[in-house]
């Protein structure tokens, strides 16, 4: 019976040791580690009307994303790991996989996202200004870039909390909005 | 000794001193105080989900002002208090609230900590059982070998012994 006491502290050890290893292995992974579990998965997207970023004349509304599966990205000029995803966007794009709806958060200069994407490209069919987080709250969003996968009837059905990477895409995304697609 | 005595009562009374610093800035606050003090009261319920363990009226962050800001507007829209609160938590889950509900996904977070302290308490009443009844039968056992008399056998033994030490 002692003996036994004295393995408790190694027992604790392996466990607690095992699962950092298996968390680390799924974040080099690629897989990002949901930390908030969207509350909005299968639900309807929230509404929203979000105006147009500077020198477009449209923005774009939750009625927007019906009648096909979309997917509707959160980033900002000033969020590094956005830059990081935009090739992978412009690819999909290039690629006519799936149309991508962009919403362009928290700009302090209204010019700075436009800026932004001249330089980098636009991979994105329309694009909503949101300086003031209403559509990123309604949405449930921490921090840039999240990406959500948005079926015909405009339930969202996959929230990507972290960059798209390839990765990503192939396990999960791509699979994902192919098998939406068969749903009516 | 004195200013050691001095110093150590302020470093611990320190916590209690210290309130955390509102960080609701002058241009959010509404004109109408009773409905401030609304968005206060709904604001102290609600974290501020990048920064893990403050509300959002505490908080600096960006997004946490967006929210107070979002807050303040449906209130003066007509939202209840509740119905500020549910809109968050309608869109973040639980998490958003400082002050979890008691149900079924978070049994474990308001159970678990009572659980834990109440095994403790059984483990170490055992303990202490054990020990006294160990204790208990030692003594029983010890006065039953004194009581039993040797046997003729042994007490021939023990005087060959005694007589060869002598």
């Amino acid at each position: 019976m002692k003996r036994f006491l004295y393995i408790i502290p190694l027992l604790i050890l392996l466990v607690v040791g095992g699962f950092s290893i298996l968390q680390l292995k799924q974040v080099s992974g690629g897989k990002s580690v949901n930390v908030l579990p969207s509350v909005l998965i299968n639900r309807e997207v929230p509404p929203f009307d979000l105006a147009p970023i500077q020198g477009r004349d449209r923005g774009f509304s939750n009625k927007d994303l019906l009648g096909q599966v979309t997917i509707v990205n959160l980033f900002g000029s000033w969020c590094v790991a956005c830059q990081a995803e935009h090739p992978f966007l412009m690819r999909i794009k290039e690629q006519n996989l799936v149309p991508i709806y962009g919403i362009d958060w928290r700009e302090k200069d209204p010019a700075a996202g436009p800026k932004w994407l001249a330089r980098y490209g636009d991979p994105y069919t329309l694009i909503g200004d949101d300086p003031n987080s209403k559509a990123a709250i309604a949405f449930g969003v921490t921090g840039a870039p999240e990406s959500f996968i948005v079926d015909k009837k405009g339930v969202i059905r996959y929230k990507q909390i972290g960059p798209i990477t390839p990765d990503v895409w192939d396990e999960t995304l791509w699979p994902m909005i192919q098998q939406l697609r068969k749903e009516n | 000794m004195r200013s050691f005595l001095f110093a150590a009562v302020m470093a611990l009374s320190m916590p209690l001193m210290s309130t955390p610093g509102l960080a609701v800035e002058p241009d959010e606050i509404l004109k109408d105080p009773a409905l401030e003090a609304r968005a206060r009261e709904v604001g102290k319920q609600l974290r501020c989900v990048v920064c893990q363990n403050q509300a959002i009226d505490d908080s600096n962050a960006e997004l946490a002002r967006d929210m107070r800001i979002l807050v303040r507007d449906r209130i003066k829209q007509g939202d209840s208090n509740q119905e500020v609160v549910d809109y968050m938590v309608d869109r973040y889950g639980d998490y958003v609230l400082l002050d979890p509900p008691f149900k079924v996904s978070t049994l474990v977070l308001w159970v678990g900590p009572g659980v834990i302290a109440l095994l403790g308490v059984v483990w170490v009443a055992m303990l202490f059982r054990r020990r006294k009844s160990d204790s208990g039968e030692g003594e029983v056992v010890s006065v039953g070998t004194q009581a039993a008399p040797l046997s003729e056998e042994e007490r021939r033994r023990l005087d060959a012994l005694l007589k060869e030490d002598q």
